[in-house]
């Protein structure tokens, strides 16, 4: 009987730090994210973009050869995210045609709650031309406070191998060229 | 005392735990999704299996159309597509999917049904924030749950279980998923059980 309550304990303190973990808010302009290891894409268009080396089956977002990274939290379930998408694919666009800004800024959409088929479905639909990760059972998902979709997140990538997120927000990015004039400065582009 | 404080505990944690996976977390949203917590994952008894004939029904659409199952026969595969209620979590995650492959139903010849226990004015509040929906969406109000109970998929609290059933062109059920109602049915298998039909 002892056994059970110590257990139950137990329990209830790793549900006090599971929900305080979850309950972390969403990742802090001037923060850094929190280390999460996505599976690599099986794709070389994606590989070769995200500038990912290696025969590793998992990459870190810092890992990403680019100056900034966009990173995208959607899900193909989120009638907003299916909305934004021609908007993403069109920063995607700019940031492709700006001699100054290509290969330094990258893009990488997160698919919270979706797997790799239901990613691919999504990617399919809008020509996504950027790689989205799937994260099935929401466990980038969590360590990012679970935030609402889609979310925005911009992370500057030292070239020491530190990072730090300079853009942080729910919902859309509103004007592309306004968006990109505000992550230049802080990413020193 | 100590199994008192250990059942307690336990089923406190059940209650204020909703993993991400029972949540909505679109922007579509807002605050507008009442938050169920995690429920008992299903909580009634089938009343069809696969190969028998599947109940007809006449049930009205949020465009005033009423449809009837039999309509389709001879011409289109029928996914029937129940989900629990208007407004919750996971739910209002499940449709706006299946509206963006409406390709794959086409490749399959094959359409959808959606069907809640809510009557017509909350159905079209809540479709309007998924964006203009392709399938038709019905209701199963009045009276109350009586398609759901037909099928064995309505809920002791009168909401339906995450179902979906796959008829043929002949009426006959040839796949039945009753969902864990927490959790969001994946798109692949429904997919993969169309094709097996084409």
């Amino acid at each position: 009987m002892k056994k059970y309550f110590l257990l139950s304990i137990v329990l209830a303190l790793s549900f006090v730090v599971a929900q305080t973990l979850s309950a972390a808010g969403p990742p802090q302009t001037g923060g850094q994210l929190p280390e999460f290891k996505f599976p690599m894409p099986s794709d070389r268009a994606d590989k070769g973009y995200l500038g990912l080396s290696g025969w590793g089956s998992t990459f870190r977002i810092p890992d990403i050869r680019a100056r900034v990274v966009i990173v995208e939290i959607l899900s193909m379930y989120c009638p907003f995210c299916q909305k934004e998408a021609p908007l993403v694919n069109d920063l995607y666009g700019a940031i492709e045609k700006d001699p100054k800004l290509k290969g330094k800024i990258k893009i990488l959409g997160i698919g919270v709650g979706n797997s790799a088929y239901e990613v691919n479905v999504f990617r399919k639909k809008y020509n996504v031309p950027f790689p989205v990760v799937p994260d099935p059972d929401y466990a980038a998902h969590t360590l990012y406070g679970e935030v609402r979709t889609p979310y925005f997140i911009a992370v500057k990538i030292n070239e020491n191998g530190t990072h730090e997120i300079i853009y942080s927000k729910l919902g859309s990015f509103g004007d592309i060229p306004a968006f990109l004039e505000t992550l230049k400065k802080p990413a020193g582009l | 005392m100590p199994k008192k404080a250990t059942l307690l505990i336990v089923a406190l944690m059940l209650t204020l735990s909703v993993p991400a996976w029972a949540q909505t977390h679109s922007e579509a949203y807002k605050d507008n999704i009442y938050v169920t917590g995690v429920l008992k994952p299903i909580d009634s008894v089938l009343k069809v299996k696969v190969g028998d004939a599947a109940p007809d029904f006449m049930l009205p659409s949020i465009t005033g159309q009423k449809i009837t199952l039999s309509q389709y026969r001879g011409k289109k595969i029928v996914v029937l597509s129940f989900v629990p209620a208007a407004w919750t979590p996971v739910c209002s995650d499940q449709w706006p999917g299946y509206n963006i492959v409406k390709d794959f139903f086409d490749q399959n010849d094959a359409t959808l049904l959606g069907i809640t226990v809510d009557n017509i004015p909350t159905l079209y509040a809540w479709t309007n924030q998924m964006g203009k929906l392709w399938f038709p969406v019905l209701s199963d109000f009045y009276p109350h749950g009586r398609v759901a109970e037909a099928y064995g998929v309505l809920r002791s609290d009168g909401t339906s279980e995450r179902a979906l059933f796959v008829i043929d062109k002949k009426g006959i059920i040839r796949y039945i998923d009753v969902h864990d109602i927490n959790k969001r049915p994946s798109l692949e298998v429904l997919i993969r059980e169309l094709e097996k039909l084409k």
